[in-house]
């Protein structure tokens, strides 16, 4: 098994090349001069030509992809105009934000979706059934930038109860920080929600018409025991795959949620760097991202073979 | 005797003929309650779309500023007016034209681009294989929103940059899709015989394998649709999509958002149209699927 999630790291290699590369070509491609972007309209041609040589841009494509990689390789994302300060520093204190988001988020999410799906399951075909699962649909359909501005209007226009904007301020206490979180967490949590309701639903009815819970039940072990020690225990192979994708999904999705409740993480980092085409930044935050995509589902991927041995003796990767 | 026998016969045919008829996949797909459900939805949004200059007065981006901020049903306004003054109702008919074009006009060429590349990895395996699934695996690294969202800023806004950068970030799903499919069809005896006949790659591809590939990606087309209507939405809400004043729903959301104290009907309305017509498409997608891969019902 060691053998196989050490294959599985190293698969990681070549996409984490095609990464980098395919992030310094896009930020290539925006349209304009990032030495005029970080000059300003007044500056003279002069000045422009001496910062685009003192940022490399006059060397050819080649050596610039040469320099990049070897500043990735050092940990050195450039400077970022707008905020006049080192990209992975502005990273650094940007990331913890989105993880105060998404972690919270994902974990809601898990832990309402395994009891949703269980439910549904047990109770199959009957009102509550249809009922969670009609709602299942609609979270993975949900727009959720919409659903966050809904949820703004109700909970903070309305009612009052929550605030609108902002991550709070720990100075205020933790009470604050959490209401800040309430919103927007919940909109996070919903399309996770409803794919783990989903594929919760459908491994249990896969599970539970096997034979080894036919056993079980013959022996007169509880169905409660039945259900949530052994059917979900086999049951969530599947769920963990998700778990993945959908943990990765969340840093994507934080990037409308964040400009929707104003919250100073990654998402809103990135929608203000391509506002103010800072290219390094925009270069360095995409690139933080899409690492962190592909770790994650490598790491997906390691816990599914430790948990299902199955995978990995069969060569499934 | 022989008459009894062919009684039969013509019993037999005529059982077998409802069968065939029962079995057809349109009649299998009317019999899917919900995929029906998902089907009216979807027909719903083409019509208002389609006939959005005869069920409407026509005039989606003209400005009446005294009529601002109108909620349902005021001066025969049906869903209100906008900030300028603009009937809602006539914004959302012609903004589904936008949104389904752009949705549609994405998976096409995602799908074309997609179809193509898992067909020639699939077939040719080895070095190719391998080049072009790495580069696939590393454009799906990036969350679909945010290389979309660069691909705007890369592109521009408008329409057919939207489609194109909404298109780009799915043909990555499509080839891994049809790589899939390609892996399995090329091993089946039809193929194997093909290649003993000596018919050449060409008509191997495009005659034998990618028919048999095919149902894979109307399933996944239309469940790709879907999603191509949320990232148009979200591509417009941040301001990177359709041009302004041209009416989508993402562009009718965010001029929502903007004013979501005085007049929460604007985004109301447009985010309950985006979400009827993607859980129309999620209905539709799962129903085709469960009439053309009954294996993947379960």
């Amino acid at each position: 098994m060691f053998k196989t999630i050490l294959i599985r790291c190293l698969q990681i290699l070549p996409s984490l090349f095609v990464v980098v590369t395919l992030t310094f070509i896009l930020t290539r491609m925006i349209p304009g001069d990032p030495a005029r972007a970080v000059l300003g309209p007044q500056a003279s041609v002069q000045d422009v030509q001496k910062m685009r040589e003192t940022m490399g841009l006059d060397q050819p494509l080649v050596s610039q992809y040469k320099d990049y990689m070897i500043q990735i390789a050092k940990g050195d994302f450039g400077v970022s105009y707008s905020y006049n300060q080192p990209v992975l520093g502005l990273i650094a204190k940007r990331i913890p934000n989105t993880l105060l988001l998404a972690f919270p988020s994902i974990l809601i999410a898990l832990i309402a979706g395994l009891l949703i799906g269980v439910t549904s399951a047990v109770r199959q075909g009957t009102l509550v059934d249809y009922l969670f699962m009609i709602l299942a649909l609609v979270g993975v359909s949900m727009p959720i930038f919409w659903l966050g501005l809904m949820l703004v209007l109700v909970f903070s226009v309305h009612l009052g109860w929550l605030p609108v904007l902002g991550m709070g301020s720990m100075s205020s206490g933790i009470g604050d920080v959490i209401r800040h979180m309430v919103l927007p967490c919940f909109c996070l949590a919903t399309i996770p929600t409803a794919t783990f309701s989903r594929i919760t639903r459908s491994s249990i009815l896969e599970s539970i018409h096997g034979d080894s819970i036919r056993a079980l039940r013959a022996r007169g072990i509880r169905e409660s025991v039945v259900i949530w020690k052994y059917a979900l225990k086999s049951a969530l192979p599947p769920v963990i795959t998700v778990l993945g994708l959908q943990l990765a999904g969340c840093f994507a999705g934080a990037i409308l949620t964040e400009t929707i409740f104003a919250w100073p993480g990654m998402g809103t980092l990135i929608v203000g760097a391509i506002d103010n085409r800072d290219y390094a930044l925009i270069q360095g935050a995409v690139l933080v991202i899409a690492l962190a995509f592909v770790i994650i589902n490598m790491l997906v991927d390691v816990v599914y073979m430790i948990i299902n041995p199955n995978v990995s003796y069969e060569g499934g990767f | 005797m022989a008459k009894v026998l062919l009684l039969d016969q013509q019993s037999q045919e005529e059982i077998l003929r409802k069968e065939r008829k029962a079995n057809n996949a349109w009649n299998k797909l009317k019999r899917n309650k919900t995929a029906v459900l998902g089907l009216a939805a979807v027909c719903f949004m083409i019509a208002i779309a389609v006939f959005a200059p005869l069920i409407t007065d026509g005039k989606p981006n003209e400005i009446h500023p005294i009529d601002a901020y109108l909620t349902f049903f005021q001066k025969g306004h049906l869903f209100g007016t906008d900030e300028f003054g603009r009937d809602l109702f006539t914004r959302i008919c012609y903004g589904a034209r936008v949104s389904l074009l752009v949705a549609a006009g994405a998976t096409i060429v995602g799908g074309i681009a997609g179809v193509f590349l898992g067909l020639i990895a699939g077939y040719m395996g080895g070095i190719v294989d391998a080049v072009v699934m790495r580069i696939m695996d590393g454009v799906l690294a990036f969350p679909f929103i945010l290389l979309s969202i660069v691909l705007m800023t890369v592109l521009g806004s408008g329409m057919t940059n939207v489609i194109l950068a909404i298109g780009i970030a799915e043909i990555p799903r499509f080839a891994r899709v049809v790589r899939g499919q390609v892996l399995v069809v090329k091993r089946e005896e039809y193929c194997n015989a093909g290649r003993v006949i000596g018919i050449s790659h060409f008509r191997m591809l495009f005659h034998h394998i990618l028919p048999n590939t095919i149902s894979e990606v109307i399933v996944y087309a239309t469940l790709n649709i879907a999603s191509a209507i949320i990232s148009e939405s979200a591509l417009s809400f941040l301001g990177l999509g359709i041009d302004l004043p041209t009416a989508s729903w993402g562009s009718i959301l965010r001029a929502g958002r903007n004013s979501l104290n005085t007049a929460p009907h604007i985004a109301a309305v447009s985010g309950v149209f985006i979400l009827i017509t993607v859980i129309g498409f999620n209905l539709l997608g799962d129903g085709i699927r469960d009439v053309l891969d009954p294996k993947m019902k379960k």
